[in-house]
């Protein structure tokens, strides 16, 4: 079939607006060919070019005394001593994983693992983030079981312990489901990789699986809204292949060992194309390439296919010259492919042949990093006053502190994730000292005292009623994720998932989540090294909550050091670190038992946090403390549950609190950001008070961990006195009656 | 004393053995690539964990017919110990090597969860040092774990005392409810008939130190260490 | 040539998938359904055999690889020699 006659409206069916249209005319200085236009409306996607996005990205603190490689590369790079570093992102794909949830978060793995190990580094953890529409959507339980299931085999496969991460149910995900993985890999400082494509000469290498149809224009469909027609795009979803994914890592890692490594990109989304454009814009160079010499699993293949082909498990690599026969060696010895496709160029152009006619001849700057920037309007949404408004004596009073209490530990939002986290291998390779369910994962860098602690961390409610102070409230409550196992936090990555940026409030929310985050990493001294930008969350016009899921990563300098968020020891003194006021706006005991999800969120004040996150690093590094929980979602009573709910011997607790006026919902289930459930042995108690004033943060002896049972005394009247079996039984069958609800 | 652990494309806890045998247990040990013939004189061969041809066709199968095993055969006729674990395991039962077969798990799901062990026999050269009776808590990490036999040989393993490990509750009972695989008779681990090679789904390689949580898995190689010590 | 082999599971083994959509189909409200095994096919394709050999060659493939003989039981059919 011949390549069809390029014409503007063929250019607008591509996804290119008209502008973008005469932009490609100028900078060729003819019409495009049909390969050509396919090159520049996948670089140009917003997937691929970040043209909303870069101008309000540039917002973030990106450096740091740490940080080895920030954003622009495939994954950040972040120094931890000794010798060695960690390499992380975070990457989206939600719109795969809506249209076919297995195969969608099974590849978005897979995406995640070679941007990673494409560094150099060797993955050694992996999170996930997933929202999900409200538990009792038709499609709800099957969009649950399938991302799971996809999530599990694959990292399962490869051999990467999955430890942790987030699962959110809310209504406002119901057309829109976000499936965000996040990998960490470890590597010697000193032995980073990059998707640089330098050194006129040098060969080009494809090596991976073979190249078929599938998931052409999966950029493009990531920068589209859904609709009816979205549905046919249904074929281009891409296939994963774990076990290959699995050599692939190998070879490369093996090969890494050797010099013959100029540079190595992942060809993911937009395959071929951004691989090789990305490359050689780093580089400055050019690139040639023979696409007759390409690995074809399907015949008649037209260049179109072949350079946007989203096939999976597949990288392109740039090789010193000379190195052919190690290159060759390592893939051979793993049964993968490995093929010479071209070489770098200095013309600073891409040209591109097919059996003997030059198919492609573009240069290379202009398409990979001088792609349209929009500064898009921006207008904050027309109810937002009316979300904010949140008038509390209309609201009455908690009569039932253990209805609630038991309704929240079994709630969707907040019971156990056992059922998810028991089919992800979370021991893999040894080294994970505290996996899911924890605040923080722990996982231990071998050969040395150190571990690092890893978690995910958004609150859509929060942003979606104040984008600025939620985003801000992510980072915080990920850093103290991360100081409650006794880490130092150390830098971010994010995936930022939105609606449509051509509606002006999306964008206005998106620039406030942005500069939200941003001031927070500043605050907390945590730089941005990589992340993601996922804009058309949006079905038939309705967005999702403005969702900048967090991902924060911290260092422990002695593992034996780490603690953990469960009680201990009967006996043991609970102490609530960090003041409480009763803040109600935005809470989960609002949304599940009133159905009211208004209000602003928590104010946070910087300087307390920092104080905070160094005090809980001090008490847990000098073994101060038994335990420590951060206090967020459901509140005090809530965590506390938790701790109890956690612990293998099933330990209960009584606390005696004060309400000081409060209202007993606002004390019990209130969500003030910085504080933190603490226990530690009664000899450690004043020490522990003492430090804690010392460091203008208060701390409040509230309970006793011991007996059966959670007892609840307020101002001298008990509320709450129910066995920890009961809350266990509620908290443990949650998710089961949404997985099985039909 | 020496150790080979094998290792085949999609094996991803052969690692996690050789730190189990080199760095926790000191034996010189040698990764066995699945081309090659060679065992590196071992006197104790480890068939790991993980995903070898990616589960492909049947867990283990094409593993068990690649040319090393010829050599794992050779090396088991001769004496020589065996021990598989998790996809090991399954190579295992596909070579012939043990009896049985490891079915999809009950629950559909992969399962990765800490669960009881109850030692059956302390007459092998991997549990002596665990005991008849002995408790383990062990992680196991799988899709298919559900141990089945025809009822002949579930009649042998049993009356010939091969029955090394089976799943029970926190009390050391039997009790469906923690055969969360669903594997027949609650089976574990079994033993070859000359007790020179066993399989086990569990990993002991993952709870050999106590900063994972258990150092119950110590005790499996412990007693290999005993055995091979005993007899050179 | 070109051959199917189909293998499927032994009776008496647990087929736990099969049941999994035995159950589904009939809440699917298929409520005759009274059981189902799940089985597996391949289709191979190979060069010329000699027609008296083809059959027997295809079992040894099932017996060395394609079967589990501990719990499968396998069917071959010659579609074109």
């Amino acid at each position: 079939m011949p390549d069809p006659q390029v014409t503007l409206p063929l250019a607008l069916a591509h996804g290119l607006s008209e502008e973008e249209w005469r932009r490609v005319l100028d900078i060729l200085g003819r019409v495009p060919t049909y390969p050509e236009l396919g090159i520049f409306s996948v670089m140009w996607s917003e997937h691929c070019s970040y043209k909303s996005s870069r101008v309000h990205l540039k917002k973030f603190p990106t450096s740091g005394p740490r940080v080895l490689q920030g954003p622009g590369e495939n994954a950040g790079v972040v120094d931890i001593g000794d010798g060695w570093a960690v390499c992380f992102k975070m990457e989206s794909h939600n719109h795969p994983s809506y249209i076919e949830p297995y195969q969608g978060a099974a590849t978005g793995v897979g995406g995640i693992l070679r941007d990673v190990f494409t560094m150099g580094a060797r993955p050694i953890a992996s999170l996930n983030a997933l929202h999900f529409g409200r538990p009792g959507h038709p499609r709800t339980p099957h969009l649950v079981k399938g991302v799971v299931a996809g999530v599990g085999d694959y990292g399962n496969c490869v051999g990467v312990p999955t430890v942790g991460g987030q699962v959110v149910f809310h209504e406002c995900y119901d057309g829109n489901i976000l499936v965000n993985a996040f990998t960490l890999g470890l590597l010697r400082a000193d032995k980073i990789f990059r998707g640089c494509a330098s050194g006129a000469g040098n060969p080009v290498w494809y090596v991976g699986s073979k190249t078929g149809r599938d998931g052409i224009h999966g950029a493009t469909m990531a920068s589209a809204e859904f609709s009816e027609e979205t549905e046919q795009k249904r074929p281009t979803v891409q296939v994963g292949d774990p076990f290959t994914e699995k050599l692939l890592l190998e070879a490369c890692l093996e090969l890494m060992e050797t010099d013959a490594i100029v540079g190595i990109q992942d060809m993911g989304a937009a395959g071929l194309t951004s691989s090789s454009f990305e490359m050689a814009g780093r580089a400055g160079s050019g690139i040639r390439m023979n696409l007759d010499e390409v690995p074809v699993r399907e015949t008649g293949m037209t260049p179109y296919e072949i350079l946007l082909s989203e096939s999976q498990e597949r990288m392109l690599l740039v090789a010193r010259r000379g190195c052919e026969e190690a290159v060759r060696g390592v893939f051979a010895k793993w049964g993968l492919d490995a093929v010479r496709v071209g070489e770098v160029t200095d013309t600073g152009r891409a040209e591109i042949f097919w059996r003997g006619e030059k198919v492609v001849d573009m240069p290379v700057g202009p398409v990979s990093d001088q792609a349209p920037l929009y500064d898009r309007p921006q207008a904050p949404p027309a109810d937002l006053a009316a979300r904010r408004e949140l008038d509390l004596s209309a609201v009455p009073d908690c009569r039932d502190p253990e209805g609630a209490l038991l309704a929240l530990v079994g709630s969707p939002a907040l019971c156990s994730r056992r059922w998810v986290y028991t089919q992800y291998d979370q021991t893999v390779r040894t080294n994970t000292v505290r996996g899911p369910g924890g605040d923080a994962a722990v996982i231990r860098v071998k050969g040395t005292q150190k571990a690092v602690a890893l978690t995910l961390d958004v609150n859509p409610r929060y942003c979606h009623l104040d984008p600025f102070e939620g985003a801000r409230l992510a980072v915080a409550e990920a850093a103290r994720n991360v100081a409650c196992v006794g880490a130092e936090p150390l830098a971010v990555t994010d995936c930022l998932n939105f609606g449509n940026p051509e509606r002006p409030h999306v964008m206005w929310e998106f620039a406030r989540c942005v500069e939200g985050m941003a001031q927070a990493c500043r605050e907390l001294s945590t730089p941005v090294v990589s992340g993601n930008v996922s804009f058309y969350n949006e079905t038939h016009g309705e967005g999702i909550f403005p969702t900048p899921s967090v991902g924060m990563v911290g260092l422990i300098e002695d593992v034996s050091r780490c603690v953990g968020n469960a009680f201990c020891e009967e006996g043991d003194a609970v102490v609530l670190l960090g003041r409480t006021r009763g803040h109600l706006g935005g809470s989960e005991y609002l949304s599940l038992l009133h159905g009211i999800e208004r209000g602003t969120p928590p104010p946070l004040d910087a300087g307390r946090e920092r104080a905070l996150l160094a005090l809980l690093r001090e008490l847990a590094c000098e073994g101060k403390v038994k335990s420590l929980h951060d206090c967020s979602d459901g509140g005090l009573l809530v965590a506390v549950a938790e701790c109890g709910l956690h612990s293998r011997a099933a330990l209960g607790a009584t606390l005696s609190l004060q309400a000081r006026g409060m209202r007993l919902d606002g004390l019990l289930f209130g969500e003030d950001a910085s504080r933190v459930v603490a226990t530690c042995a009664p000899a450690m108690l004043q020490p522990l008070l003492d430090r804690a004033r010392a460091c203008a943060i208060e701390a409040t002896l509230i309970g006793t961990v011991g007996g059966e049972a959670l007892v609840v005394n307020v101002d001298g009247q008990r509320l709450v006195d129910r066995p920890l079996r009961d809350l266990r039984a509620a908290w443990e069958e949650g998710f089961e009656s949404v997985v099985k609800r039909r | 004393m020496k150790a080979a652990v094998v290792e085949f494309p999609g094996s991803n806890c052969d690692h996690d053995a050789y730190e189990w045998s080199s760095r926790l247990f000191g034996l010189d040990t040698a990764r066995v690539w699945y081309t090659s013939r060679d065992l590196a004189g071992a006197d104790l061969v480890i068939i790991p964990g993980g995903f070898s041809y990616g589960d492909y066709l049947r867990c283990g199968a094409m593993a068990a017919r690649s040319p090393v095993m010829e050599s794992v055969v050779e090396h088991a006729r001769r004496g020589g110990l065996v021990i598989g674990i998790c996809n090991g395991f399954q190579i295992l039962c596909e070579a012939g090597l043990l009896p049985g077969a490891l079915l999809r798990n009950r629950t559909l799901t992969f399962l990765c969860r800490e669960v009881c062990l109850r030692c059956e026999t302390a007459d092998s050269p991997f549990t002596r040092a665990v005991g008849k009776g002995g408790l383990l808590r062990l992680p196991i990490a799988h899709g298919d774990g559900n141990y089945f036999c025809d009822p002949e040989t579930l009649d042998a393993l049993r009356a010939e005392d091969r029955v090394a490990f089976r799943y029970v509750n926190p009390r050391g009972q039997t009790d469906e409810a923690w055969n969360v695989n669903g594997s027949l008779d609650a089976i574990a681990g079994i033993l070859s008939e000359d007790r020179r090679i066993l399989g086990m789904m569990p990993h002991p390689e993952r709870a050999s130190e106590a900063l994972l949580g258990s150092r119950d898995g110590a005790g499996v190689f412990e007693s290999m260490m005993a055995t091979m010590g005993g007899t050179g | 040539m070109k051959a199917r082999v189909h293998v499927f599971l032994k009776e008496g083994v647990l087929d736990p998938q099969g049941k999994a959509v035995a159950s589904a189909l009939r809440t699917l409200g298929f409520e005759e359904v009274a059981a189902v095994r799940q089985g597996k096919f391949f289709d191979l394709e190979t060069g010329p055999l000699p027609a008296g050999e083809a059959e027997a060659r295809l079992q040894e493939y099932c017996r060395k690889l394609l079967a589990n003989p501990v719990i499968e039981n396998f069917r071959v059919e010659i579609l074109e020699p």
